[in-house]
């Protein structure tokens, strides 16, 4: 009984918010009126109830939960942190616009929720099985969440080419996880941590199973060559739900990938390093170039995030402690800048159509100076120009390079990250000297400014104190090493 | 006389094909996305093969609980997938796959 209470203390947020999604699943399937703004705010207010479960559980203690499936400890309940942030900014900007195209359905919530319940088990996964079922519950919450506007062609085109690729990478994931069980007849983290330290040759099953995780996880957190469906499921998938894509799950995939490398796989670093260099230096060459000729600002932002996504690979590919530092800091700054440029996407609305091409955004800054101003201070993060976030973001990632003697990486990172630039800085040309006479809807919605407030203030501010957040992620990741 | 006794790599051997026929099931088809569908539930037969192989030859009943679970959300997936196929039939009028291409460039 003792030990049955104690495997349920470890999984209290996540059970706190699968319990509040059945609930508001029910209120919103019976509720005669069908008010969904209520099951909105109801999941606004139970996902912020849900932080501070986690805050309150976030004392330093390591724990492990059915038979090792699940593991906490400061670590993955940073990510969760991270991740439930980023679902909390998303349902804040989502019910004005929801609403604006219709979609302001109760399931929504409840899917994004549920999701996050999948991502809460991915980064605590112990156990290849239990990485398994949060990768699947994330992804077929995702999966609807993509073709949610149902009477929308793109909408619910997003969806199924994001389900196909999903389900090919989730394929690729099991067998990888099948030469794994084979090789070393464990598929606990520790079981195959030890069997790895044990074995004198390493047996070509794990190599094998190890790169195909590793492909299914590339397609997770859209790395190239498996890039491929973001570009169409950002631009096809609502708005509000690309906000969602572009934040929450590549933390929690990236995670997933952390907790693998650093965890079963890190006696075979001198293989997977070799991996995450191509993965990297392609991604940041992908996410440079194919941007450059983005007319839609959708698609330029995916192409962004396959940028970025390289970008914070270079930390795991030194495969020191010091550069996963780098790759948590730079995640982290990457999801607020994300966050708070989608929310000034949202805003920009036209005849009740999200405007969605950027030759469109001409006169922003004369009709609405104030989402001018907020965006152009995102996109001169996201560029990496100093002083804002994103440039620190970018430059302790290219400090951990150099420090583990990637030079060619870091300079290649430099190098693509001056061309990135160039789509970035377009974007507020055209906002800011292209004449145009440009009326936006007027849609008060609080939810959305105070997320664009409090990203502006976390890109503007975080040069006063770097060391804040560098401190709390050294503290945090050294717990990764500890055995429970 | 050929020895009739299966050993694991004959079990290995068959996912392996069965797995890439899944695979190019999903990049060389160009007709209906259902095969697509079905080309998925192959992908995911080929590692249930892979498990059972693997467990029954280790003597560890390990990877026959993992086929189980395989199976229960394989049914998931695939109701979601028709799901998601339905609103986009009812959408375009169409489930060739040269008709998902409105998403490009």
């Amino acid at each position: 009984m003792m030990i049955l209470s104690y495997d349920i203390y470890n999984i209290i947020p996540e059970l706190f918010l699968t319990l509040s999604a059945m609930i508001l699943l029910m209120f919103g399937a019976y509720s005669k009126n069908m008010d969904s703004k209520m099951v909105f705010k109801g999941a606004i207010g139970l996902l912020a109830l849900t932080g501070i479960l986690l805050l309150y559980s976030f004392n330093g203690y390591i724990g492990t939960a059915f038979s090792d499936m699940i593991k906490t400890n400061p670590f993955s309940q940073f990510l969760k942190v991270l991740i439930l942030g980023s679902a909390l900014g998303v349902m804040a900007i989502s019910y004005s616009y929801a609403h604006q195209i219709k979609t302001a359905i109760f399931e929504y919530p409840v899917l994004l929720m549920l999701s996050v319940v999948g991502m809460f088990i991915m980064v605590s996964s112990n156990s290849l099985l239990s990485l398994y079922m949060g990768l699947e519950l994330q992804s077929l919450s995702l999966y609807i969440l993509a073709s949610i506007r149902r009477n929308n062609a793109l909408s619910s085109e997003a969806g199924l080419k994001y389900f196909v690729l999903g389900a090919l990478s989730s394929g690729l994931l099991l067998f990888g996880i099948s030469f794994i069980y084979g090789a070393t007849g464990a598929i606990s983290y520790d079981g195959i941590a030890d069997f790895i330290s044990m074995s004198l040759t390493i047996s070509p099953g794990i190599i094998v199973g190890m790169v195909f995780m590793l492909a299914a996880i590339a397609f997770k957190i859209s790395a190239v060559p498996f890039h491929m469906w973001a570009p169409d499921v950002y631009q096809g998938a609502p708005t509000s739900v690309t906000a969602f894509f572009a934040t929450a799950p590549k933390i929690a995939a990236f995670g997933l990938l952390i907790q693998l490398l650093y965890g079963p796989f890190a006696q075979l670093s001198a293989d997977w390093t070799q991996i995450l260099y191509f993965v990297s230096a392609a991604s940041m060459a992908l996410g440079a170039f194919a941007g450059l000729v983005q007319s839609n600002i959708k698609r330029l932002l995916a192409y962004s995030s396959i940028g970025h996504v390289g970008y914070a690979l270079i930390g795991l590919t030194t495969g020191l402690s010091g550069g996963l530092n780098a790759t948590l800091t730079y995640l982290a700054i990457y999801l607020v800048m994300s966050l708070g440029m989608f929310a000034c996407i949202l805003k920009i609305n036209k005849d009740e159509q999200n405007i969605e091409s950027i030759e469109d955004y001409a006169g922003l800054s004369k009709s609405n100076p104030l989402i001018a101003y907020a965006m152009a201070i995102f996109l001169f993060s996201m560029a990496g120009i100093p002083p804002f976030a994103g440039f620190f973001g970018k430059l302790v990632i290219f400090k951990a390079a150099i420090d583990a003697s990637l030079i060619y990486l870091a300079v290649f990172g430099v190098i693509t990250s001056v061309v990135g630039a160039y789509y970035y800085l377009k974007i507020i040309k055209v906002m800011f000297f292209d004449e145009a006479d440009l009326v936006l809807d007027q849609h008060k919605s609080k939810g959305s400014l105070a997320v664009i407030s409090l990203c502006l203030l976390f890109v503007v501010f975080y040069i006063v104190s770097p060391e804040y957040l560098a401190n709390i992620i050294q503290s945090v990741s050294s717990w990764l090493f500890v055995n429970g | 006389m050929v020895d009739t006794v299966l050993s694991l790599q004959h079990y290995l051997i068959l996912a392996g094909i069965v797995f890439t026929i899944g695979v190019f099931g999903i990049f060389l088809n160009r007709k209906n996305v259902i095969i697509i569908l079905m080309s998925i539930e192959l992908m995911l037969l080929a590692v249930n093969i892979n498990f059972v192989a693997f467990s029954a030859f280790m003597g560890d009943i390990t990877g026959q609980i993992f086929t189980m679970f395989i199976l229960t959300v394989a049914a998931a997936e695939a109701a979601i997938g028709l799901a998601i196929l339905v609103v986009f039939f009812r959408n375009k009028g169409s489930i060739a796959v040269e008709d998902i291409s409105e998403l490009k460039g």
